[in-house]
This record gives C-alpha cells, sequence and structure tokens, in this order.
C-alpha cells in the first residue's frame, strides 16, 4: 500500500533533473515501436545520433530546426505565465511571415541594417495584432481565448492562401502559389558559410535571454507572474488585470510572429503554405517541456529539433517511419508531465499492520 | 452513564518532516459529554481530528473506541472508512454539500450504495423525521441545498452526521457563520442530544460559547495538551492564559476626539446578483480617529460594500468622497493611491499570491514607488532589504524572505498583509473580517494595529461576523441586513443579535 502526499518544498534539483530523466526514458521507450518495426535498436539509435552529432552539417542543421521552435517556445512561455492560453502562434508565425514579405520583397529599398530591422519589426507587430485580437476579445467579452486562437489559425491559413494566389503572387513562380523571395538586403546573414544555420538562432537566443529578464526582473514581468498565479489577488493589489493579459498578448504574438520572419527571411527566401510544419503547436510542447523556463524552452527546444532531425537520419538510413520521432516528442512530454508529478508528491510505503 | 469512556486517544504524536504538530496527545471523551478543544491556530486541533478520522496516520500512538459489545477496541488507524463504521462524524467548518442536489440527497450521500436497483427513500424519510422529532433539528427535505441559508445548510450537515449513527460528533467551527440566535438554537439542539448519549468534541475559538456550552475544556498549545479543566471551574482569563501562556491583552481604547469625515456615501446604491448582495441607498460616514463597525450575517451585502470600498464596483448611483474628494473612477488602483488600505476577507484567495516569494508579496501593491520600480524594473536589493525590515517588524514567521507565500501560516499571511497595509499609512482602512480563523495572539495583534492607526487619524472599517470583535474595537456599530444599514447606536448585544436576523429591536 502506497500513500501519496505532496511535498512542501520540491527542491530545484529535482526540477531540472526530472525532465531530463524523463527525456532519457522517452528516448529509451522509442525502442519498443523500432523493435516491432523490425529495425535493430542499436543500429537505429547510432543512426538518430549520427543525424544529430554526426558532422557539422547534420548539427547545425539540428539548431535551424530548433531556431523557430524557441521563438514559438517562447511565445507559449509567456502567455501561459499569465494563464492566456495562446494556441495560436502558428497562426501569428504566418502573420509574421507574411508582414515579412510584404515589406520585404521590394517595397523598400534600403540598406541590411535598416532594411532587416524593419522586417523583423513589422513580422513582430503583425503577430502581436494576430494575438492582440482574441485577447481584446477575452477582456471585452469573454471570449475564450483557447477557441479563439485556435480557429484564428485556421482562418489565417486560409488568408495566407488567398493572399499567395493574389497579391502576394510570385509573378515569375511559374504558376506556383508563392510569395517573391526576400530581396537580398533583408534576407539574415548565414552564420557558417555553405550551411542553413542563420542569423534567426541568435536572435532566437537573444529573445530567450530577454524574455527571461523580462519575466524575472521587470514589473511588466511580475504582473504577468501575479495575474497568471492569481488573478484575484492581483485584481485586489491594483494591478490592471486586463493590460496586464494585453501586454503578455502582445509579447507573445510578436515572438510567434519573429519565428515567421525567421524562417521566411533566414532559411526559406520565399513564403508558400508549408513554411511551418506546425512549429506554433510544437512550440506548445516545448514550453511546457521546459516548464515554463524561458531558458529551459532554449534546452527543450533543442531537445525535440534533435529528435526531430535525428529521427529523419534514421528513417533514411534503416528504413523506418520517421513519424517515430512525433511518437518521441510525446512520449517525453508524458514521462516529463508524470516525472513533474513525482517531483511534487512524495511516495509513502505505509505498513501493513496499520491498516 | 456520564461516566463511560467511549473515545481515548492515546499518546498520539505526528510531525510533519521537522514540525512536530502533535506531541503524545491524550484526551479521554466520556458518554454524553461535549469537550470543548481549545488552541490558537497550528496548536494541532485539524491535525488531531484528522487522524481521528483516518485523513493522517499517526507516528506514534493508539486510538480506541467504544465498540457495540461495550468494550474499548483499537481503532483501525488511516482509513476514514473505520472511523466512520465505528460512529464517529464530523461537521465541517467548510461545509462539504452539494449545493445542486436536495436536503434528502445530501443526507443520504456516502450512506446509501450508489449501485441498488431502487432508493428506498421512505424508509430513509422515516429515519430523518424520528431524528428531527428527537433533536429539534428541522430542514426542508425537498429544497435544494443551494437555496437555504447558511444556519439551515449547517443544520443538514448535522442531521447528515446523525443519520449516519454517529456516537461521537466533532463539530469545527460551528458557529463562525451563524448569527447569536441561531447559534444559541444550535446549542440547545446538541444539548438535547447529548441527554441520548451521543457525545460532543467542539473547537471553537470563542471563549464565550467554549464557556456556556461545554462539560470539559482541553487546550492544546504548540501540539500538546497543556491542560484540561471543568468548565464549572473556568472562566475567560483562565483559558485565555492557558491557550497562548499569558494574559490576553486588553485592549485600551482610550477616547479620542474624532476629525474630519474621511470616508462618505451618500445614497449609494449597487445592484447585486441577488436582494441579499447588493446596497441599497445607503449612508454611511467615518470620521478620523473612528472604527465604524458593520455587523452582519454573512451574505447580506457586506462583501458589496467591500468591494465599492476597495474600487471592485462601481456604484449604480449615489456618491462616495474619500477625504472630501469625489470618487468619479472606480479601481484598486485609485482607491489605493487615495490612501485606501483593503485587508481582504479571503486572505488566501485574494490577499496573496501564493506562488510568489513573501519579499514580493509585500510590494505588490507598490508597483508605482520609485524605490522599487526603476525605469519598469524590479529593484530587488530594496525588495529584499524591505521584506526583511517588514518580517521583523510584524514578526511574520517563516522559512524566509525568498519562500513563497503559501508556505505561511494563516495567522502569518495576515501578518504580511498587514504590514503590506499599514507601511502605506493609509487614511481610510478597510479590514474585512481581519481576525478570522486566527489564533488569539494574531488576532490580537490586528487590533493592535487597528487601534495604533485609530490614533494616527485613519478612519476605519471594520466588517465582522464575530459580535464580539466588532464590539470591543468599534466606537461606531451599524448593523447590515438585505443590503440596508441600520446604525445600532449604544444597543446591547442581543439587540444588535435580533438586528442581525432582521428584526427591528
Amino acid at each position: 500500500m502506497i500513500r501519496i502526499e505532496p511535498r512542501e518544498m520540491p527542491s530545484k534539483l529535482w526540477t531540472i533533473g526530472i525532465p531530463i530523466i524523463s527525456a532519457f526514458i522517452a528516448i529509451l521507450f522509442a525502442a519498443i515501436p523500432l523493435a516491432l518495426a523490425g529495425a535493430n535498436i542499436f543500429e537505429a539509435y547510432a543512426q538518430m545520433a549520427k543525424g544529430i552529432f554526426g558532422s557539422t552539417f547534420a548539427f547545425t542543421e539540428m539548431l535551424t530546426r530548433a531556431t523557430p521552435l524557441i521563438f514559438t517556445g517562447l511565445a507559449a512561455t509567456i502567455a501561459f505565465r499569465a494563464k492566456l492560453w495562446n494556441i495560436g502562434a502558428e497562426g501569428q508565425l504566418y502573420l509574421g511571415a507574411m508582414a515579412a514579405v510584404a515589406v520585404g520583397t521590394g517595397l523598400i529599398d534600403a540598406p541590411s541594417f535598416i532594411l532587416i530591422p524593419i522586417i523583423l519589426f513589422t513580422g513582430a507587430l503583425a503577430g502581436a495584432v494576430g494575438m492582440a485580437a482574441p485577447t481584446y476579445l477575452k477582456t471585452r467579452f469573454g471570449a475564450d481565448e483557447v477557441v479563439t486562437t485556435l480557429l484564428l489559425n485556421f482562418i489565417i491559413i486560409i488568408f495566407l492562401q488567398m493572399m499567395l494566389e493574389g497579391p502576394l503572387k510570385d509573378p515569375m513562380g511559374m504558376g506556383w502559389p508563392q510569395s517573391e523571395p526576400i530581396v537580398d538586403n533583408g534576407v539574415l546573414p548565414q552564420l557558417i558559410p555553405r550551411m542553413r544555420i542563420h542569423t534567426g538562432l541568435i536572435i532566437a537566443l537573444i529573445s530567450a535571454g530577454v524574455v527571461h529578464l523580462f519575466l524575472s526582473k521587470s514589473i511588466w514581468g511580475f504582473k504577468i507572474r501575479a495575474v497568471g498565479e492569481n488573478a484575484s489577488a492581483a485584481l485586489h493589489a491594483g494591478i490592471n488585470v486586463k493590460r496586464t493579459f494585453m501586454g503578455a498578448a502582445i509579447v507573445s504574438g510578436a515572438i510567434a510572429g519573429l519565428a515567421g520572419v525567421s524562417e521566411v527571411a533566414g532559411l526559406r527566401g520565399y513564403l508558400t503554405t508549408d513554411l511551418s510544419p506546425g512549429f506554433g503547436y510544437t512550440g506548445i510542447v516545448v514550453a511546457m517541456l521546459a516548464g515554463l523556463s524561458p531558458i529551459g524552452v532554449v534546452i527543450s527546444a533543442i531537445f525535440i529539433a534533435s529528435i526531430f532531425v535525428g529521427a529523419d537520419t534514421m528513417s533514411r538510413a534503416i528504413g523506418v517511419s520517421s513519424y517515430l520521432a512525433d511518437l518521441v516528442v510525446a512520449l517525453s512530454l508524458i514521462c516529463v508531465l508524470v516525472g513533474g508529478f513525482i517531483a511534487r508528491y512524495k511516495f509513502i510505503r505505509t505498513n501493513k499492520e496499520n491498516i | 452513564m456520564k461516566n463511560t469512556r467511549v473515545l481515548s486517544l492515546k499518546n498520539l504524536s505526528k510531525r510533519f518532516g521537522t514540525v512536530v504538530a502533535n506531541n503524545s496527545v491524550n484526551i479521554d471523551l466520556y458518554r454524553g459529554e461535549v469537550l470543548s478543544l481549545l488552541g490558537e491556530n497550528g496548536a494541532g486541533k485539524t491535525t488531531l481530528m484528522n487522524m481521528l478520522f483516518g485523513h493522517y496516520v499517526p507516528d506514534n500512538g493508539s486510538i480506541d473506541v467504544l465498540g457495540d459489545d461495550g468494550i474499548m477496541e483499537p481503532l483501525t488507524l488511516g482509513h476514514p472508512q473505520a472511523s466512520l463504521d465505528a460512529g464517529i462524524g464530523m461537521v465541517h467548518q467548510h461545509f462539504t454539500l452539494a449545493e445542486n442536489l436536495t436536503v434528502l440527497d445530501n443526507i443520504l450521500l456516502g450512506s446509501e450504495k450508489i449501485w441498488a436497483w431502487r432508493h428506498d427513500h421512505l424508509k430513509a424519510r422515516n429515519k430523518i423525521s424520528k431524528i428531527m422529532d428527537k433533536t429539534g433539528l428541522s430542514a426542508p427535505l425537498d429544497e435544494k441545498v443551494g437555496k437555504l441559508t447558511v444556519g439551515e445548510r449547517q443544520r443538514v450537515e448535522i442531521l447528515k452526521a446523525l443519520y449516519q449513527d454517529v456516537k461521537i460528533l466533532v463539530l469545527d467551527e460551528p458557529t463562525a457563520v451563524l448569527t447569536p440566535q441561531e447559534a444559541d438554537t444550535l446549542f440547545e439542539n446538541i444539548k438535547a442530544m447529548t441527554k441520548d448519549g451521543l457525545s460532543v468534541i467542539f473547537i471553537s475559538h470563542k471563549l464565550r460559547e467554549v464557556l456556556t456550552f461545554s462539560n470539559r475544556i482541553a487546550v492544546l498549545r504548540h501540539g500538546e495538551k497543556v491542560g484540561e479543566i471543568a468548565t464549572s471551574d473556568a472562566n475567560e482569563k483562565v483559558i485565555a492564559r492557558m491557550m497562548v501562556g499569558e494574559d490576553t491583552i486588553e485592549n485600551p481604547r482610550d477616547k479620542i476626539e474624532l476629525g474630519n469625515p474621511i470616508l462618505e456615501l451618500h445614497e449609494i446604491s449597487l445592484i447585486g446578483d441577488s436582494a441579499r448582495t447588493s446596497l441599497n441607498s445607503s449612508n454611511l460616514t467615518i470620521h478620523q480617529h473612528e472604527i465604524v463597525g458593520i455587523a452582519g450575517v454573512s451574505g447580506n451585502g457586506q462583501s458589496v460594500l467591500a468591494k465599492l470600498i476597495s474600487g471592485l464596483l462601481e456604484p449604480d448611483s449615489g456618491t462616495l468622497n474619500i477625504n472630501g474628494e469625489n470618487i468619479k473612477y472606480f479601481s484598486p488602483n485609485e482607491m489605493q493611491s487615495l490612501g485606501v488600505g483593503r485587508i481582504p476577507e479571503d486572505r488566501h484567495h485574494d490577499g496573496v499570491i501564493g506562488e510568489m516569494s513573501v519579499a514580493e508579496n509585500l510590494i505588490i501593491e507598490r508597483l508605482n514607488d520609485k524605490d522599487i520600480n526603476a525605469q519598469g524594473f524590479l529593484q530587488n536589493k530594496e525588495i529584499n532589504e524591505n521584506a526583511k525590515q517588514l518580517i521583523e517588524k510584524y514578526d511574520i514567521r517563516g522559512p524566509g524572505v525568498d519562500a513563497k507565500a503559501s508556505l505561511l501560516s494563516g495567522g502569518n499571511i495576515q501578518k504580511l498583509i498587514l504590514a503590506r497595509v499599514f507601511e502605506c499609512k493609509p487614511i481610510v482602512i478597510l479590514a474585512n473580517q481581519p481576525t478570522r480563523g486566527l489564533d488569539l495572539g494574531a488576532a490580537n495583534e490586528v487590533a493592535r494595529r487597528l487601534l495604533e492607526a485609530r490614533a494616527r487619524g485613519a478612519g476605519i472599517l471594520l466588517i465582522s461576523e464575530d459580535l464580539d470583535e466588532i464590539i470591543a474595537l468599534s466606537d461606531r456599530i451599524i448593523v447590515i441586513h438585505d443590503g440596508s444599514l441600520t446604525e445600532a447606536h449604544n444597543a446591547g448585544r442581543e439587540a444588535i443579535g435580533l438586528m442581525m436576523a432582521g428584526e427591528s429591536a
């Protein structure tokens, strides 16, 4: 017989250690479907590791994949800290990308050091508007932001399709629904020649640092945490809860917008409707895995990107489905959630005679 | 008959981590008696009762209960069902009724099998009406619990316990929500039940009730039983000394000349969800150097009044002046900047943010201050320094400045709120149930701070359900009933009680 009692103070070591242990356990669990698929497990893991650490190219590819996840993970983190459930990072990402394309494909002619900040700013602004609108509906009319942000994703994607068939369509695109390419001065510089890794990663890392400082050191961050933890007490203490929601929404949406800018101006060069394979949604997993810590988001984004990139290599090399990557990500989230439970509670074996 | 032991707690000990909640507590309960269990908050009353009910397993000791065969048998520890089977029932301080079910369903809940073909309610009704006849407790069986008053709900709780054939009934602060008249009726009913052999353990903070109602008093302090006394040998002073280990401070309320009006409500109306949660063209003036007590049973408009003065609600009509200035824009921030200090009713829910640190909670109302907020950034050094000072000054006991506020006890959370409010030197103070659930030491501290603010020149609006507290602290008493304010003038306890129940004195 085991009794479960809450721990009074979960230790720091546990809160950091548990997600890491959980992630490893999740990777071990992946052996089961791998074995069922008939693969040699050791070979599969070796290929996976090779896909991540095997070469400079592999490693930079992984970081390239992690870049948008850091952005969307941060977007989810900041909103979730205020208990504002932004499920719409995917849509905000596309809004950011659309804005980047709108100003970055020849509308403005300026040198890089001017054009790139303009593109970043408009992209962030578009994302911010994309989250501010449902938040206004929430604070003004009580519309549930889970529903509005989620559904807005689909509206934005269809709007994007319309734009790519119309005003944003590349006349040189041979009829494909894609935008004109970002002008050379607007492209985010590469970090290493001949590799796809680009400055977006640096911007993402800086964003993580800024969000960390913002949440832990700024008055706004204080208000966001206060509202998220206990909106009623925050209201009593004179914090304007609606305005705080709006602030969190704007920052969250802006960062999600940057994810779109980074992908379109750093990686693809032009915009299509398949710019993001669900980075907005994966960002939620990244944020949860990180326990809503901005610095943790960087680590968990790299972990999830590794799984995806590693699984790709593995599937190419030994012929198992790359969907295994999704499986491992899902398993690790479950493991972390269970791990978080274990960290918060203690399990006491009770004596048989007492029962 | 009186000398038959029905329950004996032997050497019960329980510790949580390094905190000793109970240390070798021995208590006997006899048939047909009312035993009062007294102690400050954190003295270990709740832990002791939780062990009796099987919610906690004691580290040491045992519990014996008189069985049907008349022999004391050891109780299986750590199993609530075993305690229920042994005939131990509890009426919790916070009601555990399902509001959308009828009274009958609530009474049967838990004692009826869920998977039964049909429920024989006739038999149950007969049994309940027999209990009602015998005890004088009554409740409308087919009414939804959500529609009952708190007094009625409490009777349902007791009926529910009695329906399960309890021999030992534990009442945890049963009068916290009742009018004096309702409380007196409750005591009479329980007295009647003890004549039939029911034994009662009565937990209360109110010394007066304990003295009039119980046969014997056991006092806990710091987890140990420090004394047991027959009620006939006790008086308030003696018990209070046993509880806190020192004499209670008599609040010396010296006469002070009233100053200017500082808070004025003129013909304020505010329509709430129902008539009971509204204010009807109310007038109220509080002067400097004055404590005005609002007496009333909960749910008669107090919370609307409190929300109005907190800036959370806007009046539908009428005017509110603070220090002569007419308030046009109602928000907590605005009230705060005008010098209104607020001690919220529900300190856990509205007072502190449990997941944030003590230091952060201490500055949450001062986010616009220059020494806290430098260009939008928190001044952590200043915040920590401030916290250290206030923890010292207000004797806030807990793990430290960086500890989460949720780790503090109720009394220390209240001290934290006091520190936050009083450090801003407010000119108007709204104290909403400031001592509810606090032990004597902490309650005295609250009273002392309020009187200090009064001497400094603040006007204080004290909302409380504890009439003794209101009488002790207030310069003037106003009774609130169904959203209307009535000046009590110099009415006595009984008259105020009647006014609280809505009858003209």
